[in-house]
């Protein structure tokens, strides 16, 4: 483990040297950075994703690349609060990156609004380990159970019916990239996992705009895909996550039309390449 | 006394604070508008018309973007202050950017912004200076007081977002409802701000 520890996340780009204290590195994945620091307010705080340089690709390509994603997420994102869906708003971005041509540019960041709550995939993975835990579940308890997470995964469907009425479609639907910020104030006394709360979606670095029924149904394929492989005792449920999405737009019905060619062949449609 | 507040915007190198103060009731708004286009040194202040700013935040993200692209080279315009008012527009033009956000003549409400860009500019100095530069009266650079001067309506045609459900305007901003629709409505100009150009 000692060679974790070691790692260095590659230098803080402009501005963000500046800031006292510095960001908190949070988590890190192929294509980006992502660090919890303050937002133009000092009192509350911002998440800060940083797609670093890769040194690897020819450097006028390199930016060329990383500026049109992380333009493309943030467009979707404004889009999204304009349109009054729960996403982090964008607070700021820089996508020409720091000093003049080539010449050592510290990547494209963006600033966004702090999410408060646990991701959908961890409040399940509870959920299913407390399942499990009961010896002696009562039929009564169970299907209660059972209701309390048909409830969110409708919650969950209607959240996506609403991004794709946006016409936005994420590209990455997983149970990572919802989450499930707590009500204010007082939360429901249970034994059990809290379900309560609002869903936000997050992470749209693939998402993209579009109002096709083909990239809507490729989404719920998607997160089907996602909850099978990580929530076996959800996956039963999933049909409450598709009913909250047939009810939340009109063109919601096509879209759940296509996603059963999908099932038969899979989300690539050509297979070409 | 004029009331002069600087701020330290997070992740801004503390060699650049930020004065920020807010006027109702100018008198000189044509005189100042005049050392703007004469290019008095003196009067290199980003002088924005309170009634296009709806909140604290809304103010701060373009000083914070003006900022930030002062520091990497990239200023459209002549100056940091400029800059400033530029930023505030959701749109490239910026000529139009001065006529919709910046002071006009008939100004009443004026937002006045200076950047410590040389070791001289000071909070004394500016306060000095704005004491009797600007006849009007100062108040506290808050949301609140900016809810009284903000034009919702205008705003709302000047970044194209008149689907947007409004706030009531003026004090009484308290049920939850014209909450939810300021905050939608504030992440929407900083968001506009932010993607400008891009």
């Amino acid at each position: 483990m000692a060679t974790l520890d070691e790692y260095k996340p590659p230098p803080l780009p402009a501005p963000f040297t500046n800031t006292n204290p510095p960001p908190i590195l949070l988590t890190q994945g192929a294509e980006a950075h992502l660090y919890k620091t303050t937002s133009l307010n000092p009192s509350t705080p911002a998440a800060l994703k940083i797609r670093p340089t890769k040194p690897y690709r020819h450097p006028i390509l390199d930016r060329r690349l990383t500026r049109s994603r992380i333009v493309q997420e943030a467009r979707c994102l404004v889009k999204l609060v304009k349109e009054g869906v729960s996403v982090p708003a964008v607070l700021a971005l820089d996508c020409e990156g720091q000093g003049g041509e080539e010449a050592s540019w510290g990547g494209a960041w963006l600033l966004m609004e702090w999410i408060e709550g646990p991701v959908v995939r961890v409040v399940l993975e509870q959920w299913e380990a407390w399942m499990k835990a009961q010896i002696h579940l009562e039929e009564t308890v169970r299907i209660s159970e059972e209701d309390r997470v048909r409830g969110l995964m409708r919650r969950m469907g209607e959240t996506i019916g609403a991004l794709h009425k946006a016409g936005v479609v994420h590209g990455d639907l997983t149970t990572s990239n919802l989450m499930l910020q707590p009500f204010e104030g007082e939360s429901e006394a249970n034994d059990s996992v809290s379900m309560e709360g609002k869903i936000i979606l997050i992470d749209f670095g693939l998402a993209s705009q579009s109002a096709q029924d083909e990239d809507r149904a490729v989404d719920l394929y998607v997160m089907e895909r996602a909850i099978g492989s990580t929530h076996p005792r959800t996956e039963p449920l999933f049909d409450s996550l598709l009913q909250g999405y047939r009810e939340s737009y009109k063109g919601a019905v096509s879209a759940l039309k296509r996603l059963e060619d999908v099932r038969l062949r899979g989300r690539k449609r050509s297979m070409l390449g | 006394m004029a009331q002069l507040e600087t701020l330290a915007l997070p992740h801004l190198p503390s060699s650049l604070p930020v004065h920020v103060a807010l006027y109702c009731d100018v008198q000189n708004s044509a005189f100042l508008k005049q050392q703007l286009l004469e290019g008095n040194a003196d009067f290199e202040y980003a002088l924005v018309d309170a009634s296009m700013v709806l909140t604290r935040a809304h103010a701060t993200a373009a000083i914070f973007r003006a900022v930030n692209d002062y520091m990497n080279g990239r200023l459209m315009s002549r100056n940091v202050h400029s800059e400033i008012v530029f930023s505030l527009s959701p749109a490239n033009n910026i000529a139009d950017s001065f006529r919709k956000f910046g002071i006009a003549d008939a100004t009443k409400d004026l937002l006045v912004v200076r950047v410590s860009v040389s070791p001289e500019i000071t909070h004394e100095s500016v306060a000095a200076h704005l004491a009797t530069a600007i006849q009007g009266t100062s108040v506290p650079f808050d949301d609140e007081t900016l809810s009284e001067v903000s034009d919702i309506t205008k705003i709302k045609k000047a970044y194209k977002l008149g689907a947007l459900p409004s706030p009531s305007s003026k004090t009484e901003c308290n049920g939850t409802a014209d909450n939810d629709a300021k905050r939608r409505l504030e992440l929407s100009l900083v968001g506009a701000i932010a993607l400008r150009g891009s």
